[in-house]
């Protein structure tokens, strides 16, 4: 489970970005994070593993986020980059698998075993040997969150998942969101992408939550969804 | 294909090196880093005049890139930028040490020649072992080596990230150029008028791209120790050759095997 009760951020020097963010995610539910650009969504997303410190209080499954507490959190947090060239850093897709795992007392034989599985739930056992930097966008996408499946977390934050994938790929990543069974918050602007697999939507504008919802009642309100700069999904037009 | 991205398919090209299995490769990385350092220490003590002796020290560079598959121009046109450099190295000494030692027909071989050629070919020399680690060794299980023999943790993590950084680095110079010449055609390079700008986007880039790769580093628990290259264990055939390396640098460097050779015949 992950509660955030009113937490606020704001950069030094700089206005809020985070106004009192009051919102849970139950156990094994997706929540989509939706909102124009600069809403505060990606600073919401890092203000969990404690990327940046908030103040105001953040649980993950019990814990809270606090300076002392970090390695724990990180622990049951997997946190999906929005850029994949920076979740991969290792020479091949395996040995980024690998690394959380083994950070975390693994032996190398049982986070390759572990590894080994996820690539197989995610259909994606042919990129397990293959190099980061030959790999095309997709499956660097999709190997980023099997990096993050591999560390078997509690909660599952991504930022912008669908960016940058062509439909093909875009349609692979939405049916391994939905075979998840893990608790998630997924940040994005690609409101399709959410209606087909998140059950609750967060509206955040201006670092406040301005709509907590079904998915169904929020992706369908035209006039709330113009009001905060977003559109009707292209499936509802 | 401009120059940064040329340099940034040679550093990948290190890590596909590094990721081959040859039985050089299946050496615990422990092992070939106190080898390589052995044989660079051994190396380097030689007389600036014991030439003679010094040849022999090319044999393990030579059998270590046979054992890992590797060829050996893989090294020199990898590292032809700095081996002119280290070319360089006692260039003027036969300027100076002008004594003769012999002649090869008309030619009088001086002293400062010996010398000269003695510390090119130990900068060479050294150059290949060390190239062949890093071609042998991925990065990480450098780092994670370095800390068993105690070397701090700041350091460890500063040649990793450094590792790293250069690809990120060169990632960024890559795309900047490329946005630059698409909206410059014609112009040859970076003006020089652009050169300020250019080098402080640069920097405020990489260093987004680096605090992102650092924190996706936390985020899967690294906390500067090397635990996911911890898996490759030292093996006794690893030290086996390794001691046997070491008993064949300290002997060269005793014994003049070249000319003790030689002796047998003439």
């Amino acid at each position: 489970m992950l509660i955030f009760e009113n937490v606020c951020f704001s950069y030094p020097g700089g206005s809020p970005v985070l106004e009192e963010v009051t919102f849970a995610v139950r156990n094994a539910e997706k929540v989509g994070l939706i909102g124009a650009n600069g809403a505060g969504k990606s600073t919401l997303l890092k203000c969990v593993p404690g990327l940046l410190t908030a103040s105001g209080k953040i649980t993950v499954s019990g814990i809270e986020v606090c300076r002392e507490k970090l390695a724990d959190v990180r622990r049951k947090v997997g946190y999906v980059l929005q850029d994949p060239d920076n979740q991969m850093f290792m020479p091949k897709v395996i040995d980024d698998m690998i690394f959380g795992p083994v950070n975390y007392g693994l032996s190398r034989e049982e986070a390759e075993a572990q590894a080994d599985k996820v690539l197989e739930d995610l259909g994606i056992s042919r990129l397990r040997d293959r190099y980061n930097h030959r790999i095309s966008g997709g499956e660097k996408r999709m190997a980023a969150i099997a990096t993050v499946l591999a560390m078997e977390p509690d909660v599952m934050l991504m930022d912008e998942p669908s960016s940058s994938l062509d439909p093909k790929n875009r349609r692979a990543l939405i049916n391994t969101i939905k075979k998840l069974d893990k608790t998630m918050l997924i940040a994005s602007h690609d409101l399709d992408m959410i209606l087909d697999t998140c059950s609750r939507v967060v509206l955040l504008d201006g670092g406040k939550v301005i709509a907590d919802g079904e998915c169904g009642d929020i992706l369908h309100d035209r006039e709330l969804l113009e009001a905060h700069c977003l559109e009707l999904p292209l499936s509802l037009l | 294909m401009d120059n940064a991205e040329r340099a940034l398919l040679d550093l990948r090209a290190m890590d596909e090196l590094a990721s081959m299995d040859s039985p050089y490769h299946r050496l615990s990385p422990l092992s070939k880093l106190v080898m390589t350092i052995v044989y660079i220490l051994i190396t380097t003590s030689f007389h600036k005049y014991d030439l003679t002796g010094l040849l022999f020290m090319v044999i393990f560079p030579l059998l270590g890139y046979q054992f890992a598959m590797i060829p050996v121009s893989t090294c020199f046109s990898k590292l032809r930028g700095v081996l002119p450099l280290v070319a360089a190295v006692g260039l003027l000494n036969p300027l100076f040490d002008r004594v003769p030692v012999f002649r090869i027909g008309r030619i009088t071989v001086t002293s400062g020649m010996v010398s000269m050629i003695t510390l090119m070919l130990k900068g060479v020399f050294c150059l290949m072992a060390s190239f062949l680690l890093m071609a042998t060794t991925q990065i990480d299980d450098l780092c994670r080596a370095l800390r068993r023999i105690h070397c701090p943790r700041v350091i460890t993590s500063l040649i990793l990230l450094t590792f790293r950084y250069t690809s990120v680095l060169l990632d960024e110079v890559s795309d900047m150029t490329q946005a630059y010449s698409l909206r410059a055609p014609g112009q040859k390079g970076i003006h020089i008028s652009a050169w300020g700008t250019f080098l402080g986007q640069l920097l405020l880039r990489t260093m987004d791209r680096a605090d992102a790769l650092y924190e996706a580093m936390m985020l899967r628990g690294f906390s500067g120790e090397f635990h996911y290259a911890a898996g490759k264990r030292s093996s006794r055939y690893s030290w086996a050759v390794t001691l046997a390396v070491c008993i064949a640098a300290v002997t060269a460097r005793y014994i003049n095997i070249p000319a003790f050779l030689t002796s047998l015949f003439i």
